[in-house]
């Protein structure tokens, strides 16, 4: 062979250490992409957390923090109860369809009692905390409002049975947390009867 | 064997042996000669071309401040907040460094903006600087990436709120986005993770990005030349016989060094005097809810992003949700960036400068520019800010109404421009600058 030609019985080799070396270089990216995902401490943070409901008054709710996020707990009254049957034409979901909730809460009011609903205060479009507004509230929500929550991020409406109007940015009525009463006044929140 | 073949520096008096030495083992002076010393550039830079000076002027500027910042700064979502307060209350000095770190950062996309104005009004992004182009255009998504990251540090309800609806966004993209957004946060919540990833993001990711791309966009840039308001190419002019340089061209150094100088002294007391008067610009510059620390269980009445992304927010907002998925808006915002990767492209005219392009094209320009900050200024405001339509149009936002017109403006000056850029009238570039 003359020292000009180019010898390329190697070639084959040099592209199949290139080829494995690629190999190499994509698995050790493994651990730092894995890294990224939450860590064991963050995934175990889930732990149930306890409400006592004893002072909360009928038309009042409570906020209590659950894996970071706001939870709701609202005594529901007569009228606000009348106002979720109300808007059970003007909901994209009235029978929970969509997977947002336990079983036990696939219902009417969703939620095991009718006058307690715990429903998790994260807006399903991008995650802002949406505000309580009462049945009263007809000055800034307009003529028909008969009560439930309002997202200020943009403008996602949901009744007080966290269900989300039609026509809201939102495609999902707000998630019904597990959670499970311990006598009347306390509610444990992340764990049911079934279990954490 | 380079060594050898040098000639030994003359004219640095007393210098002269050191830059000889160094010189003979590094490409110090054929370094600056073809990088900035004896760069030849047109002798006619207006005012538009201070920009691109100025945004490496406040790059140098946010490193040097984010550097001491970071000396007092904990990224621990149990102390960031007060850390920061720390710094503009017990360090020395430290609340000239924040309010130098903050201003920096609005005036970056001031002089980005500025500078990329410049490239759609003269052309500078045609034939032969695409490349060039493309690299300014990563540095803006990367600096746009960068100024996301560093909003959540001050952990403020803006920061949190801001991290926590743009990191949702991403969970809209199908079939992946629910696990992609718990990656991106490392956690369920924005938490102390996320803000500890998005300050490695900050302080070491993009930065290094940032410089790496700031070399290729220069490095560009001196090898196809600088376009200019005429759009004449001075390589293409005939040489002058005593200078051996273009007839239009001049050396970078002293000419620009000294034109890029003043633009510093001027915009230096621009800065000072909104660092010193108006840190937080009325709310713009620093968003009083941030003020607020950040509270996961409570969501502001009112969340709107920083000035310079508002347009694209506005742009998000103005589509509505199809098939029960925001993704429809998350699209248009990420097209409404990326479409202007394009540019060199979608420009069809003869010429490049807008002095020679006709009424077309100028129209075009002046509704993109209307359109850009009407959208930027809706993004600061609630959808309510100008009322509704009475019944007859739905009782619709007026202000959704006017970003879906804006949005659809500033599509078609895009997906137009092949069509109305080649039918426009011209005029022949001169030979000579004038």
């Amino acid at each position: 062979m003359s020292e000009h030609e180019v010898d390329k019985s190697k070639r084959g080799l040099l592209v199949a250490t290139g080829v494995l070396g690629g190999v190499a270089g994509v698995a050790a990216a493994v651990p730092f992409v894995g890294s990224m995902f939450p860590s064991e401490r963050a995934k175990a943070a889930g732990a149930p957390v306890e409400a006592d409901i004893s002072k909360l008054g009928p038309g009042e709710m409570q906020i209590v923090e659950w894996r970071g996020r706001p939870v709701w707990i609202v005594k529901r009254t007569k009228e606000m109860l009348e106002g979720i049957k109300k808007s059970d034409g003007k909901v994209s979901d009235p029978n929970s369809e969509v997977p947002q909730q336990p079983a036990y809460a696939k219902n009417e009011f969703r939620s095991i009692k009718p006058e307690i609903a715990v429903l998790e205060g994260v807006c399903t479009h991008l995650g802002c905390s949406p505000q309580f507004k009462s049945v009263e509230a007809k000055g800034d929500m307009g003529q028909d409002w008969n009560g439930g929550f309002f997202c200020p991020c943009h403008g996602s409406k949901f009744d007080f049975a966290g269900r989300v109007f039609a026509g809201s940015p939102a495609p999902k009525n707000l998630e019904v947390p597990k959670y499970k009463f311990v006598g009347d006044t306390k509610i444990v929140i992340g764990e049911d009867t079934k279990g954490a | 064997m380079a060594a050898l073949d040098k000639r030994p520096i003359t004219g640095a008096g007393p210098l002269n042996g050191v830059l000889t030495w160094i010189d003979a083992r590094f490409p110090l002076i054929s370094l600056w000669e073809e990088q900035w010393g004896k760069y030849v550039a047109p002798k006619n830079f207006n005012f538009w071309y201070y920009f691109g000076s100025l945004s490496a002027f406040v790059l140098v500027l946010q490193i040097v401040t984010g550097i001491f910042l970071t000396m007092n700064y904990k990224p621990d979502a149990a102390q960031a907040f007060a850390s920061v307060e720390y710094i503009m209350r017990d360090v020395w000095g430290g609340w000239i460094i924040r309010y130098m770190h903050s201003t920096g950062a609005s005036a970056f996309f001031i002089c980005v903006y500025l500078h990329m104005f410049r490239g759609l009004l003269y052309g500078s992004y045609r034939k032969p600087r695409e490349l060039l182009w493309i690299f300014g255009m990563l540095i803006y998504l990367s600096l746009m990436a960068e100024a996301f990251f560093g909003y959540l540090l001050p952990w403020g309800q803006m920061s949190y709120w801001g991290a926590q609806v743009i990191v949702n966004l991403f969970s809209s993209i199908p079939f992946i986005g629910e696990d992609l957004s718990i990656w991106i946060r490392g956690d369920y919540v924005v938490s102390d993770a996320t803000l500890n990833r998005f300050f490695a993001f900050h302080v070491i990711a993009i930065p290094l990005v940032l410089l790496g791309l700031v070399a290729a966009h220069l490095m560009a840039l001196h090898e196809v030349g600088s376009s200019n308001p005429d759009g004449v190419e001075i390589k293409k002019q005939p040489k002058d016989p005593q200078t051996g340089l273009p007839l239009d061209g001049i050396y970078s150094h002293p000419y620009y060094t000294v034109k890029d100088a003043l633009g510093v002294v001027v915009f230096l007391i621009v800065f000072s005097a909104i660092m010193f008067f108006l840190p937080e610009m009325g709310g713009y510059f620093l968003e009083y809810n941030n003020f607020i620390p950040a509270d996961p269980l409570k969501t502001p009445p009112h969340i709107a992003p920083v000035w310079y992304f508002t347009p694209y927010y506005s742009i998000l907002r103005a589509i509505p949700p199809l098939f029960n998925s925001q993704f429809p808006g998350v699209l248009a915002m990420g097209l409404a960036t990326m479409i202007l990767f394009l540019l060199p492209w979608l420009d069809r005219s003869p010429v490049k400068s807008i002095r020679y392009k006709g009424p077309l094209f100028k129209s075009a320009l002046a509704v993109f520019v209307i359109v850009f900050l009407i959208l930027g200024y809706l993004g600061t405001e609630p959808t309510n800010v100008w009322g509704q339509f009475g019944p007859w149009l739905a009782n619709a936002d007026r202000a959704t109404v006017v970003a879906r017109i804006c949005t659809a403006l500033y599509f078609l000056f895009f997906f137009l421009m092949p069509w109305y850029s080649r039918r426009d009238r011209w005029q022949p570039e001169p030979a000579r600058l004038t």
